[in-house]
């Protein structure tokens, strides 16, 4: 279990200290801060051991989060309730900084308490703990006993999640699919690795307490479907081609998990408000919705010619968005000369890179960029590693090719129907690590 | 030196330098320098010339970069430029960036050497101070290559600028330290002397750095020197603290020069001119006057200046040996140190007296402050004075204060910081062993300290205790009553138990009288510390109790039934369980008498180096250098003893009143029934012979251990000449090993890889016969396997024999075997033993290579313990055609061609052994005029580099 948690910020100072329990000493905090803020090499995994206690770090722009146990805790346990931490952190005061931080100090302090009890995680759900936890002040005097008590029995009962007696004039309901492509190729345009990792993000303004139902292109349920409705011929042909295979998903927990284990359908009581229903992750039939092609030749020692093609590869009535390609130059780069078609390209020296940023660029296109790169000889013997070209961008489709099939709402008690809920559905695929080597 | 005025300050560096202080994060940082070092690239494209402000400007950036740990691979071009400005500022900011930057290997090392060549040859001082602290910096090989011949020059020059000439000797000084062998005496030494002479006082007291270096490594040279240190230390001492000016350091006139000459003083003996001495006494006197004398001024730097000089001076009085009135003056002075408020003074002087304890002169004058060392260990706060003081009370312990001391350093045990008290244990075991007076007092010295602090008794102390015990007959009875009072406490250490153990093992029969201690009684006390002992303790326990058998047969049936529990004779110990068997076995089967003689008392040990001062002297404490001073001293002591002991040296058990513990009588020899808890003791004799060897081993089958022949015809040690003989033969193969009246020994040898046949020719030189002719070889097993075939043991008058040897070579080795000969003739018994010559050389394989390879594989073998390097003088001819015989008779292939001088010679061969190959390259300078050759050899082991080096530097 966790035994402290601590907050540093980049200078190692600590910020929001918290002691569970009584085998993480005080010096646990400055063990940290020497072996892994202020290392003489960059420590690069998010688990270090000092002397037998563990730290499980993460880092938020310029802020450490680190989680510390002497016991053999499961750190995947762990990691979520550092980014949940994070998420709690984000919607109460917005960005993690230095200064959000120190100017909500005694609120983190709150939350600290209420979310973590003796190193066991406790009920994170933002919209439960805004109902206890505010940032108003003192605000007892004004509630009445009734809704303490509403309260009490609300964040202990079954449904931690979601109190009752929510209502709504107009129920609407919004789902992004919000997916993030990662791929690795060869100069030569093979895949080396590929995988999308997506979730289903919802915002639900729904009155009473609603069931839903969340289908997708799953295609386990899909095969099922088309295997149990053996009459129905061409609804099989229809969804036959366009499912998906989901490699590994996680759920929200209002997701009842016994259902999904036994019928693989995914039925949920919502969260009221912003909540991530699902993760997930594919590694088969992704679209890569760019392709680059690069072209770099070494003229003498002191000249370097690079040219870079990215083809758009989805529906031309789509719009790719935030185009931005990252090519790496050599360390003794002495001067750059860029031409590009479309968009701005610039040499940026303080990170060694040229790059190139188109506002917009429709499917089935392509554009290109090339560069003269004059190089300073240097007596170091060593060849330029030739680091990958890199990309980010975002597109209005999932790369993974899920589709949302239906999301239907049930409340029985209060007379409104799934008809009469309002819903959004939206893709963005953006850009994870995207490199393909030159 | 022109500082950097306002104007000329470098704007950007300073608002790239707080930029980069201002970052935020790492990241931020890195990206400012990423940002900045294109800049500087953009720059230094080469498209326009900048001018020499904008390159210091970037030289100087990109040395900041650097210094904050980031890599630079450009700018060193530059850099170099910029040494030919003619602008002091730049000048310096290239000097710099090369000093810091540029590796030896550099390509651009010609040019640099260049600048620096011309900045030497230039007339302006300031540029030439630049170079030579820049040769200074770097202080590469290749500098000293390039400038060795050419400082000593600008340092004896007559027309040199006095700041040169500091830097000059200083920077001689560097590379001499650096590299010694590039930095030849010349005719310039003699001069350099002469420099102390010098009006200038800074010139005098760089040189005097210099000359101290160089005459520690070769005195005869610089000899002179002492007069004229002499004379101007007298100047410095007896001028008043005005004349010097500049030199006065808080009215102390020149401090760094006095002390300086005074510890060049230390470096020769001293002075046997009458006049030169009589002035240099003067000196150290006025040095000890002024002591005296009421300070100056109140400033810590003023006595600290002052005391750096008289302690200086000390160490000279101390290093002379010579002054008794010094000596005891000297001692006073620290004694007043003793008590001072200054814990560096005290430790200081702590340190000083250790030195001065063992001068014959002020022994008993260091011996007068006793008390206040003693206080000093009890109450100082600083452990490493503490530390001293126990150093001290060490070194001045003599029989006369020996009992107070060792008293003292018992008490101080019990408080002592943990860090010394295992030096303090090995010393106050020294010191009552070296100054006991009788027997009981030794015995009881060494039981408290087992008992205050077992921990940190080494298994050595204990060892030697119980040596002693058991060597001397007549404290054998108190031993035993000692220890079993001891063993009483409830608590005892375990070391302790051993100690008890042993001894009532051996001597429990002694006090078995006093119903108090009954034969049972002492048994139940020992078995009640049985269970809470580790393993070999209980192994000794175990062997006790069988002696107890047969020292009380009353205990037997108690003994055996504690040897017949499972705990016993079911032990998972394999050891315990096989002690118990067998012990169990042995008690019920064997008769009294087998049993008696079985577990007879111990024979006394054989006399040698105590084991603890071997121990003390590893220790390479802090207090090492005490510890080599003590032993002279010691020496010195012993020998006086035994010149007094000679009339009763046999081996009696009348204990003379000057107990000789640490004696080197030879005892009666170790016989050969050591049973059981010998084994335990063996680790004490580390040279043990083999007797002692095998009946310790021979452990587990101790009861049969066979008593070892005594060696009545041990062979005689190797003739002193045979060293010589060895050298003879390292080039060649075939010769006469030996020749005297009687036998002429003749050598025809040939190797192949790591094998070697040996013919040796016996020639009997006399008419009459050889009877009972012998030869063995004595090899060491583990480098060469030798094998030999028996030669007749008759050999006639005038006749010859042969004898074949056969030798592989199974690993490198340095010693050659022997070859012992043993034959009677008339009667007589001859015995020799020479050196075989077989040589790690004899098993070369010539390697024929190409220049090109010869230098790749030099260069492979470049760590530093795999070369092997000699200087020496030719004490042959330097015939080219001998040498290259011998380097063709050494085994190697000599390699035409490779070396770029013709004069060298350059060697390459495989050794082989039968573990594995080591490559062997040799390269040998002759150097004519100086009748000097250099050798260096480079192998893939440091064993054989050295031997092989060794080998032949005695063949040129």
């Amino acid at each position: 279990m966790i035994g402290g948690l601590f907050i540093y910020n980049h200078k190692g100072e600590v910020l929001i200290s918290r002691v569970y329990r009584d085998d993480i000493g005080r010096n646990a905090v400055d063990a940290f801060r020497v072996n892994v803020i202020h290392a003489r090499q960059q420590v690069r995994s998010p688990v270090t051991n000092i002397a037998r206690t563990s730290f499980f770090h993460v880092k938020r722009s310029n802020i450490w989060l680190a989680a510390v146990t002497k016991q053999n805790v499961n750190a995947a346990m762990v990691f979520e309730f550092l980014y949940k931490m994070c998420d709690v952190m984000a919607s109460y005061f917005g960005k993690i900084s230095e200064e959000n931080i120190k100017n909500n100090f005694v609120l983190i302090y709150e939350l600290l308490d209420e979310i973590l009890d003796f190193g066991y995680p406790q009920n994170s759900e933002t919209g439960a703990l805004k109902t206890f936890i505010t940032q108003q002040g003192i605000k007892g005097q004004f509630q009445t006993k009734e809704e303490q008590s509403q309260i009490t029995s609300q964040v202990t009962g079954q449904i931690g999640w979601r109190r009752e007696g929510i209502k709504y004039r107009r129920n609407e309901l919004f789902l992004d699919v919000l997916e993030s492509v990662n791929l690795l190729m060869s100069p030569q345009g093979q895949v080396l690795s590929a995988h999308v990792s997506g979730r289903v993000v919802m915002k639900s303004y729904l009155s009473g307490m609603p069931e839903c139902k969340f289908g997708m292109n799953d295609k386990i349920v899909i095969d099922k479907a088309g295997k149990g409705g053996v009459t129905n011929e061409a609804g099989k042909s229809t969804s036959g081609k366009q499912s998906i295979a989901i490699d590994d998903c996680t759920f929200n927990q209002c997701v009842r998990l016994s259902k999904f284990d036994s019928e693989r359908s995914i039925s949920f009581i919502p969260p009221d408000g912003d909540y991530e229903l699902m993760r997930y992750r594919t590694t088969k039939d992704i679209i890569l919705p760019f392709r680059v092609i690069p072209l770099v030749r070494e003229v003498g020692r002191t000249k370097l010619e690079v040219k870079v093609v990215i083809k758009s590869n989805f529906k031309p009535s789509l719009l790719a968005q935030k185009i931005e390609v990252r090519i790496p130059t050599p360390l003794n780069t002495s001067g750059v000369q860029v031409i590009c078609m479309k968009g701005k390209a610039k040499y940026k020296a303080s990170e060694n890179a040229i790059v190139w940023k188109i506002k917009r660029m429709a499917g089935m296109k392509e554009s290109q960029i090339s560069a003269e790169i004059e190089l300073l000889p240097t007596n170091d013997k060593k060849k330029w590693a030739r680091p990958p070209i890199s990309m980010n961008f975002e597109v209005p489709f999932a790369p993974s090719g899920l589709k949302v099939r239906y999301l239907k709402v049930f409340e029985s008690k209060l007379n409104y129907s799934d008809h009469d809920v309002v819903k959004w559905v939206r893709y963005i695929g953006r850009s994870g690590i995207y490199e393909t080597r030159c | 030196m022109p500082a950097v005025s306002k104007g000329d300050g470098m704007r950007g560096l300073a608002v790239f330098i707080s930029d980069i202080r201002n970052c935020k994060s790492k990241e931020a940082e890195i990206k400012r320098i990423n940002k900045e070092l294109a800049n500087i690239r953009s720059k230094f494209k080469g498209d326009k010339a900048l001018d020499g402000y904008s390159k210091k400007k970037y030289v100087c950036k990109l040395l900041f970069i650097f210094l904050l740990g980031h890599d630079i691979d450009f700018g060193h071009m530059e850099a170099v430029n910029l040494l030919s400005s003619n602008k002091y500022t730049e000048k310096q900011i290239g000097y710099l960036f090369i000093s810091v930057l540029v590796n030896s290997n550099s390509e651009l090392i010609r040019l640099i050497n260049n600048a620096i060549k011309n900045d030497l040859s230039s007339r302006n001082p300031t540029f030439m101070c630049l170079a030579l602290h820049c040769i200074a910096n770097v202080g590469s090989r290749e500098m000293a290559e390039a400038f060795a011949g050419e400082i000593p020059r600008i340092l004896v020059a007559g027309d040199t600028m006095d700041s040169v000439k500091q830097s000059a000797a200083l920077c001689l000084l560097r590379l001499y330290k650096a590299s010694p062998d590039l930095v030849l005496m010349g005719e310039w030494t003699s001069r350099v002397v002469h420099l102390l002479n010098d009006q200038h006082m800074g010139v005098v007291t760089a040189a005097i750095s210099l000359i101290t270096c160089l005459s520690s490594k070769n005195p005869d040279e610089f000899k002179t020197c002492v007069s004229l240190a002499v004379s101007r230390l007298s100047r410095i001492v007896s001028s008043a603290s005005t004349d010097l000016q500049d030199y006065t350091y808080y009215f102390v006139p020149a401090p760094w020069l006095s002390c300086k000459l005074l510890r060049l003083l230390q470096c020769y003996p001293p002075p046997e001119d009458g006049a030169v001495k009589g002035r240099l006494v003067e000196c150290l006197e006025t040095i000890l006057n002024k002591a005296q004398e009421p300070p100056k001024s109140k400033k810590v730097q003023h006595s600290n200046a002052k005391n750096a000089i008289l302690f200086e001076a000390i160490s000279l009085i101390i290093h002379y040996d010579s002054e008794p009135n010094l000596l005891v003056r000297a001692c006073n002075q620290l004694g007043q140190f003793l008590q001072h408020r200054e814990t560096n003074l005290r430790y200081l002087a702590l340190e000083s007296m250790c030195t001065l304890a063992s001068s014959e002169f002020s022994h008993e004058a260091v011996k007068t402050h006793i008390e206040t060392v003693i206080n000093a260990l009890k109450t100082e706060r600083d452990v490493s004075v503490r530390q001293r003081a126990a150093d001290l009370l060490y070194a001045m312990c003599d029989r006369s204060n020996a009992k107070q001391i060792v008293a003292e350093m018992l008490s101080y045990l019990e408080t002592a910081d943990y860090s010394i008290r295992e030096e303090m244990v090995l010393k106050v075991a020294i010191l009552a062993e070296k100054y006991a007076v009788d027997y009981s007092w030794y015995v009881d010295t060494i039981l408290n300290l087992i008992r205050i602090a077992g921990d940190y008794v080494s298994e050595e102390v204990w060892y030697r205790v119980i040596q002693i015990v058991i060597n001397r007959d007549d404290v054998q009875g108190y031993a035993a009553k000692t220890v079993f009072e001891a063993l009483q406490a409830p608590a005892c250490h375990e070391n302790m138990v051993k100690v008890g153990g042993y001894i009532l093992g051996e001597f429990g029969n002694l006090i078995a009288g006093d119903p108090r201690s009954s034969p049972l009684v002492q048994f139940n006390l020992l078995h009640s510390k049985f269970h809470l002992c580790s393993v070999p303790t209980r192994a000794l326990l175990l062997s006790a109790y069988i002696k107890f058998i047969n020292l009380f047969p009353e205990t037997k049936a108690t003994i055996q039934e504690v040897l017949r529990s499972d705990s016993q004779i079911r032990n998972s110990d394999v050891e315990l369980q096989q002690r118990a068997v067998e012990y169990l076995k042995l008690s019920s089967i064997a008769s009294t008498d087998v049993l008696a003689t079985v577990l007879e008392e111990m024979p006394p040990f054989p006399e040698r180096e105590s084991s603890i001062l071997a121990k003390l002297k590893k220790k390479k404490g802090p207090g090492a250098v005490s510890v080599e001073l003590e032993d002279g001293k010691e020496r010195g002591e012993l020998n006086d003893l035994h010149g007094g002991m000679g009339q009763n040296t046999s081996n009696s058990s009348t204990p003379s009143p000057s107990a000789d513990l640490l004696g080197l009588r030879s005892a009666a020899p170790v016989s050969g029934a050591t049973p059981s808890a010998g084994s335990l003791l063996v680790d004490v004799f580390s040279e043990a012979g083999p007797a002692a060897t095998s009946a310790g081993v021979n452990d587990d089958g101790f009861l049969s251990s066979a008593p070892p022949t005594a060696a009545s015809e041990d062979p005689a040690p190797p003739l002193p000449e045979s060293d010589e003989l060895l050298n003879k033969f390292v080039c060649k193969n075939n010769g006469v090993l030996f020749e005297n009246q009687l036998l002429q020994i003749g050598i025809k040898s040939e190797y192949r890889q790591n094998l070697g046949r040996m013919y040796l020719f016996y020639g009997n030189k006399t008419s009459v016969q050889f009877v009972s002719f012998n030869t063995t070889v004595i090899g060491m097993v583990f480098f060469l396997n030798v094998q030999t075939k028996t030669v007749e043991p008759l050999v006639e008058g005038g006749a010859q024999v042969q004898q074949v040897i056969n030798i592989e070579c199974l690993t490198d080795f340095i010693d050659a075997p022997l070859l012992n000969i043993k034959f009677r003739y008339g009667g007589a018994l001859q015995n020799i033993s020479l050196k075989l010559p077989v040589t790690i050389n004899k098993f070369f394989q010539p390697t024929e290579m190409a220049a090109a390879d010869f230098f790749q594989r030099w260069k492979q073998l470049s760590q530093p313990q795999q070369e092997a390097q000699k200087i020496f003088k030719a004490s042959h001819g330097m015939d080219t055609e001998v040498l290259k015989a011998k380097l063709l008779g050494l085994g190697t292939a000599l390699l035409e061609n490779v070396d770029p001088n013709p004069e060298n010679y350059v060697c390459a061969g495989v050794i082989q052994t039968k573990a594995q190959q080591v490559g062997c390259l040799l390269r040998l300078e002759p150097n004519a005029q100086a009748q000097m050759y250099r050798l260096t050899l480079r192998s893939s082991k440091d064993t054989v580099s050295q031997r092989v080096c060794d080998l032949l530097a005695e063949q040129f």
